[in-house]
């Protein structure tokens, strides 16, 4: 809950925290109530190793719920799986965290899911055909979207003109942006994050480019439209909630999330509470209330209907389920648009 | 007397040995894991302790070493797959070795020029080679980049650790006892009178920092080879500055103090995490009261060993 990535935590722990209040007062599984022992790891890997071994050797902890960042969740699941206890991660969307082991389950989609989900967009929803494809080079993430968004993309038919790549931090990508230009696609979708997005699309615009701009859940920020201004506008991209989706489980989370913090809760934690509400549904489901048969319980989570959409976990032990497209409409707004299933 | 201290090495490899297989059998594993990591802690500790205590210069990029030591290392047993040696106990010792050895020419490399330098400058110096190391190991793919490389062998048990604790120890003490430790303590004590007598101060200082750097790369690699994952945000600013404060807290050039200290900033935030998010706050408080109490650091100057020699005269 301290370190660089602080807010991150934080917006979890809340969401975890009012799930677990929520279960207990409802109570609890099988009559008997959750305790809750949460540790800051100060975003270092290290750090998280020992708290691990801490919770699952001191605290005797049957089930963790954890890590918020990709790297963190690896180091940790490398304990957990070693003293075999389940560890359910609420938003680490790194393909590598669930290959740890047999014990480590997520909630969130995994990066190159994102890809596939705006490829079915650009053709289902926006109805557009020609394609280019702006990747970061340097991030796993953008390559993993990006390669999935051109394998999707071809098998719905659809045509990808270019395919160049920057790295990040890059300042100009004027060069880049000319060759795409010369092929004249419909849309441009540029995997990176919120930075570099920002300028890639003021760059576009400065050069006559018209194509419609889309992205993945890096572009989530209120930077995005700082910098990128007029330009970015009109530009779509997918992430894992929006707190705009009319349907009544997201408006009650909404609500009373409001009614308890005062504050309007962020992806992460809706993550967080989706993460312990599956935890919490998998434990009543379990055939025997030891590590081993939540780990069952939680294998064979399936439509398990969270504030982040139906939860599925698949044999990869990944969650299946839908990915939401925003718009950004204004300074710092995005609107929801729609919903894409799996 | 060589033969006694043949003798008194062996009882105490064959004692940690013992303590090795006590501890596995009857500890819980999280009270193991920071004796553990107190041990990698002292190493640390009295490494930079060479320079910032004894030397009397003032390097902010201990964390770097450091992480030189871990990520070779960690390569050589984890990533370029040279034989199953490297799996074995025997191969990640010597890999640990390698990773201090990279660490110490890293160390050459960095002191060889800035070392002419004095004081906060060289701090400046240091802090910046810590910060290019990280982003390096963050930029190179092959070593996970930014996600971290998992997967290493985790060979380092209780044994080895506080073996090289040991080593360290007897390293250390051996080299300040020697012509070339008096020598390194007299640039501390007066740059001018120590070359008017012919001392080459700048020799003499690239030698303190090239076996800190070492040494600080054996505490990598255990490291590594402790947490079986590495990362580039596991050596970051905050990590040199965390050995700054153990070698302050214990006595600057005290090797006994170092050691006290690596204990005590490793300890105490663990002991502190009964009180959860007030933890940072109440550390941060007990080193400012530390610092008020005994600004010369726990022992000042002296050994431990020193303390009792005087209250026992007097």
């Amino acid at each position: 809950m301290t370190g660089s990535e602080s807010t991150f935590g934080v917006s979890t722990h809340k969401g975890i925290s009012m799930a677990i209040d929520e279960i207990n007062k409802a109570g609890g599984i099988n009559g008997k109530k959750i305790s809750l022992k949460s540790y800051d790891d100060q975003g270092q890997a290290a750090e998280a190793v020992t708290i691990v071994t801490k919770l699952i050797t001191q605290d005797k902890v049957s089930l963790i719920l954890g890590e918020v960042a990709s790297s963190r969740s690896i180091a940790a699941g490398t304990v957990a799986q070693q003293y075999k206890i389940p560890m359910l991660s609420p938003s680490s969307t790194n393909p590598k965290v669930t290959q740890v082991g047999d014990q480590i389950f997520r909630v969130c989609f995994i990066d190159p899911f994102q890809g596939a989900v705006m490829a079915r967009f650009a053709i289902n929803n926006l109805k557009l055909k020609k394609a280019a494809v702006f990747r970061d080079i340097k991030a796993d993430y953008s390559m993993g979207l990006a390669n999935f968004f051109v394998e999707e993309y071809k098998k719905m038919g659809g045509e990808v003109v270019a395919d160049v790549s920057y790295s990040g931090g890059d300042m100009d990508f004027k060069s880049q942006l000319t060759s795409i230009k010369s092929k004249n696609p419909d849309v441009l979708f540029v995997p990176g994050y919120y930075t570099e997005v920002g300028l890639v699309a003021r760059q576009a615009r400065e050069l006559g480019l018209k194509a419609v701009l889309l992205g993945g859940d890096g572009w989530d920020s209120e930077k995005l439209t700082e910098i990128g201004g007029d330009a970015i506008l009109g530009g779509y991209f997918s992430n894992h909630y929006s707190h705009e989706d009319q349907s009544p489980v997201v408006q009650n989370f909404v609500a009373q999330f409001k009614a308890r913090y005062g504050e309007v809760p962020s992806g992460l934690a809706a993550q967080g509470y989706d993460a312990a509400m599956v935890a919490a549904d998998a434990m009543k489901r379990a055939k025997e209330m030891t590590p081993r048969g939540f780990r069952d319980a939680l294998a064979e989570t399936k439509n398990f209907q969270g504030v982040t959409g139906m939860i599925t976990i698949n044999e990869q032990r990944n969650a299946v389920k839908p990915a939401v497209v925003l718009k950004v409409v204004g300074p710092q707004k995005f609107s929801y648009v729609t919903t894409i299933n799996p | 007397m060589k033969r006694f201290q043949t003798l008194v090495l062996i009882a105490v490899v064959a004692l940690l040995w013992g303590l090795n297989y006590l501890f596995e059998e009857n500890l819980n594993p999280y009270v193991l894991r920071v004796i553990i990591n107190c041990g990698i802690g002292m190493i640390l500790a009295m490494s930079l302790n060479l320079v910032n205590g004894c030397a009397g210069q003032f390097s902010l990029g201990h964390a770097g070493f450091m992480g030189v030591g871990a990520y070779i290392s960690a390569t050589i047993t984890s990533v370029l797959n040279l034989s199953p040696f490297f799996q074995t106990d025997l191969g990640v010792g010597c890999a640990i070795v390698i990773g201090g050895i990279v660490a110490s020419i890293a160390g050459y490399l960095v002191g060889l020029p800035s070392l002419r330098l004095k004081g906060d400058y060289l701090a400046i110096v240091t802090l910046g080679f810590g910060e290019i190391i990280r982003i390096c190991f963050l930029n190179i793919e092959a070593v996970g980049g930014a996600r971290g490389l998992s997967g290493i062998p985790p060979k380092s048990n209780f044994f080895w650790v506080y073996l090289w604790v040991v080593v360290t120890f007897i390293a250390l003490l051996r080299l300040l006892r020697s012509s070339y430790g008096r020598a390194i303590l007299s640039v501390r004590e007066n740059e001018i009178a120590a070359e008017s007598m012919g001392i080459d101060i700048s020799h003499y200082k690239v030698v303190a920092f090239v076996v800190s750097s070492f040494f600080a790369g054996i505490a990598g690699g255990l490291f590594a080879h402790f947490q079986s994952f590495i990362d580039p945000n596991s050596f970051v600013f905050n990590k040199s500055v965390e050995a700054v404060i153990m070698v302050v807290i214990g006595g600057m050039g005290s090797l006994s103090g170092a050691i006290l200290g690596g204990v005590i900033v490793t300890l105490l935030p663990e002991v502190l995490r009964v009180f959860e998010q007030y933890r940072m706050v109440i550390f941060p408080l007990i080193l400012i009261v530390l610092m008020l109490v005994r600004p010369m650091g726990l022992f000042g100057h002296k050994e431990i060993w020193e303390l009792f020699r005087r209250k026992a005269s007097s």
